[in-house]
């Protein structure tokens, strides 16, 4: 973008063109990430995997298996229930290979647990940028004893041992909603790491010229949050929750490894990767394929964020 | 139309961590009348700007008062400024922070003229007064240079209908060739609607050719006042003198600038 400097002739041709050409919108932003290759392939992943999950049933009625039947007719029952056929029982009506001793088919409990996984993180990561972008902006923007209220309740919980908690808490209330229970408790620890970057980000904005300008030609106290601060706050807010989510994934899988996540009969890759631990040896398919699928979710989340990130950052300089 | 600006031995005071308190502006009165243009000169640092925060209510005064028509000016809070004093009106010392990066001109044209207390100029209207071509409202701030950008913050204190416009050094991160065209389109525009104008800056010699009066400040007082064009010929005050001899004169003669002795 040329920045019309000559000031006689009002840079008129630029000014022109410019709006349209090149605004600083969503366009420009997407346009910059896709043309790296490994931002397209993070994103291709992301949304194979949303495909997969929505159209979970869809694929599990064309590959035969349900997530909970039981195929006791593709392991080896004199081999301790050890799948029958290479790569733990890879084959055409299990693409994945089954579940030693149980047989169950691995590619259903992996698109079912993609389900429970994405719903997990994508909720709680919604929950927490809301809860955090509203609280970090009014404790940024009023100060005084609102800030010290909300920064005090932040403070708290970022030193409580969550994870602990988590597990204390989960393994004490009654099995429910799991789905529901996990979003809730990680959305209680997960809002103060969004609210504090953007309380301080609001806080420098708020003695930022434009706002003081607003102020005095009488913007509202509604126009100035909403018109003058949030929408310099999108670029943060987009990294932050992209930022996010991988880590609830990774949360959610980590509870559910220690048996306190989503229980059964419901999959999670996180069960999956505890039930492979005692057939690694001998089976290490089973490990394999959900640790791959995490692996490559937090990943591809990753990669998205941080280049947002170099992009949003260099625009805003 | 029109009312007067009223300063009355205006004091704001900050606590300097380490170094006790520091008077910026201490005991400052004055009159803007409707109609005028008032020039304020002053070397940095002396609390011209500090003023001018206050004369919005951008900063709380620590004593005296400003008074707007009848109306005191009371400190902004962070809901909507009174009504009455949003006649007053300022444009920011510089243009680069003083336009949201993240709205089109037009937008934040738009929000200023709500709040105008009669007919608002078309945002058209408010481009052509400051001589930007109208395709300018689709813009962001990014795609203009520093005057431009002064031009529309100008065009942004007008759609409110002022009475008073305050423009705090204004041209003071313009370049040289710009500063006095700028300079005379805010008298212009600010006359031409009837307001009156408070002019802050450090150069004298660009005050001189837009302001009826001057104010001299130094370090939060003001030491000489009066028509400018007898601050300009005869000032009396030794800080006055100083300010002017400082003021490069072309005269072919290869005169530099006065420096006093330290």
């Amino acid at each position: 973008m040329t920045v019309p400097n000559a000031e006689a002739s009002f840079g008129l041709t630029e000014v022109e063109a410019g709006p349209a050409a090149s605004t600083p919108g969503r366009g420009r932003v997407v346009r910059a990430l896709l043309a790296k290759p490994q931002v397209v392939a993070a994103a291709g992943f992301l949304v194979l995997l949303v495909l997969l999950a929505v159209l979970a049933p869809v694929l599990t009625a064309i590959e035969g298996s349900g997530p909970n039947a039981f195929h006791s007719g593709a392991v080896d029952s004199d081999l301790g229930g050890m799948p029958i056929g290479a790569f733990g029982g890879v084959s055409g009506a299990h693409w994945f290979g089954v579940e030693p001793q149980t047989g169950r088919d691995i590619f259903a409990r992996i698109v079912y647990g993609a389900q429970v996984s994405l719903t997990i993180s994508l909720a709680t990561t919604a929950v927490t940028t809301v809860v955090g972008v509203v609280l970090g902006t009014v404790a940024g923007y009023f100060g005084g004893v609102v800030d010290t209220v909300i920064s005090r309740l932040m403070d708290i919980l970022m030193a409580f041992p969550a994870l602990i908690f988590m597990i204390a808490i989960l393994s004490a209330l009654p099995d429910g909603n799991r789905t529901l229970l996990l979003i809730c408790v990680l959305s209680v620890f997960g809002w103060p790491y969004i609210a504090r970057v953007i309380r301080g980000q609001t806080m420098s904005l708020r003695q930022r010229e434009f706002v003081e300008a607003a102020r005095v030609s009488g913007a509202r106290l509604r126009h100035q949050l909403f018109a003058e601060v949030l929408p310099n706050l999108r670029g943060t807010i987009i990294v932050l929750a992209t930022m996010a989510a991988p880590g609830y994934i990774g949360t959610e899988a980590a509870l559910s490894f220690l048996g306190v996540g989503v229980v059964p009969p419901t999959p999670s890759w996180g069960q999956m990767i505890a039930a492979s631990v005692n057939w690694f040896t001998v089976d290490p398919t089973y490990f394999l394929i959900p640790g791959a699928f995490l692996f490559l979710t937090v990943m591809s989340f990753i990669v998205i964020g941080d280049h947002a990130q170099k992009v949003l950052d260099g625009r805003e300089a | 139309m029109g009312r007067e600006l009223v300063v009355d031995d205006a004091r704001v005071t900050y606590s300097v961590a380490g170094r006790g308190q520091l008077n910026a502006v201490d005991g400052v009165s004055f009159t803007l009348e409707p109609g005028t243009v008032l020039g304020l000169v002053g070397e940095s640092g002396c609390g011209k700007s500090t003023l001018a925060r206050a004369l919005c209510g951008l900063t709380p005064l620590s004593g005296g008062g400003i008074r707007f028509g009848d109306k005191p000016v009371a400190p902004m809070r962070l809901s909507r400024r009174e009504p009455e004093l949003l006649r007053v009106q300022m444009v920011f010392q510089n243009p680069y922070a003083s336009l949201n990066p993240r709205r089109r001109i037009g937008k934040q044209l738009e929000d200023a003229r709500r709040i105008h207390p009669g007919q608002a100029p078309t945002v058209g209207e408010l481009l052509d007064e400051v001589e930007l071509p109208r395709s300018t409202a689709a813009g962001f701030p990014y795609q203009f240079s520093g005057g431009q950008r002064q031009r529309i913050a100008i065009a942004r204190a007008m759609a409110t209908g002022p009475e008073v416009l305050i423009g705090d050094e204004p041209i003071a991160s313009l370049d040289a060739s710009l500063q006095s065209k700028v300079a005379q389109l805010m008298r212009r525009v600010a006359l031409d609607s009837g307001a009156a104008l408070l002019f802050i800056s450090h150069d004298l010699a660009i005050v001189r050719t837009i302001a009826d009066r001057v104010l001299v400040m130094s370090a939060g007082k003001i030491v000489e006042s009066g028509p400018t064009q007898r601050v300009w010929q005869q000032p009396e005050h030794p800080y006055t003198k100083r300010l002017l001899g400082a003021i490069p004169a072309v005269d072919g003669l290869g005169r530099i600038p006065l420096v006093e002795p330290r």
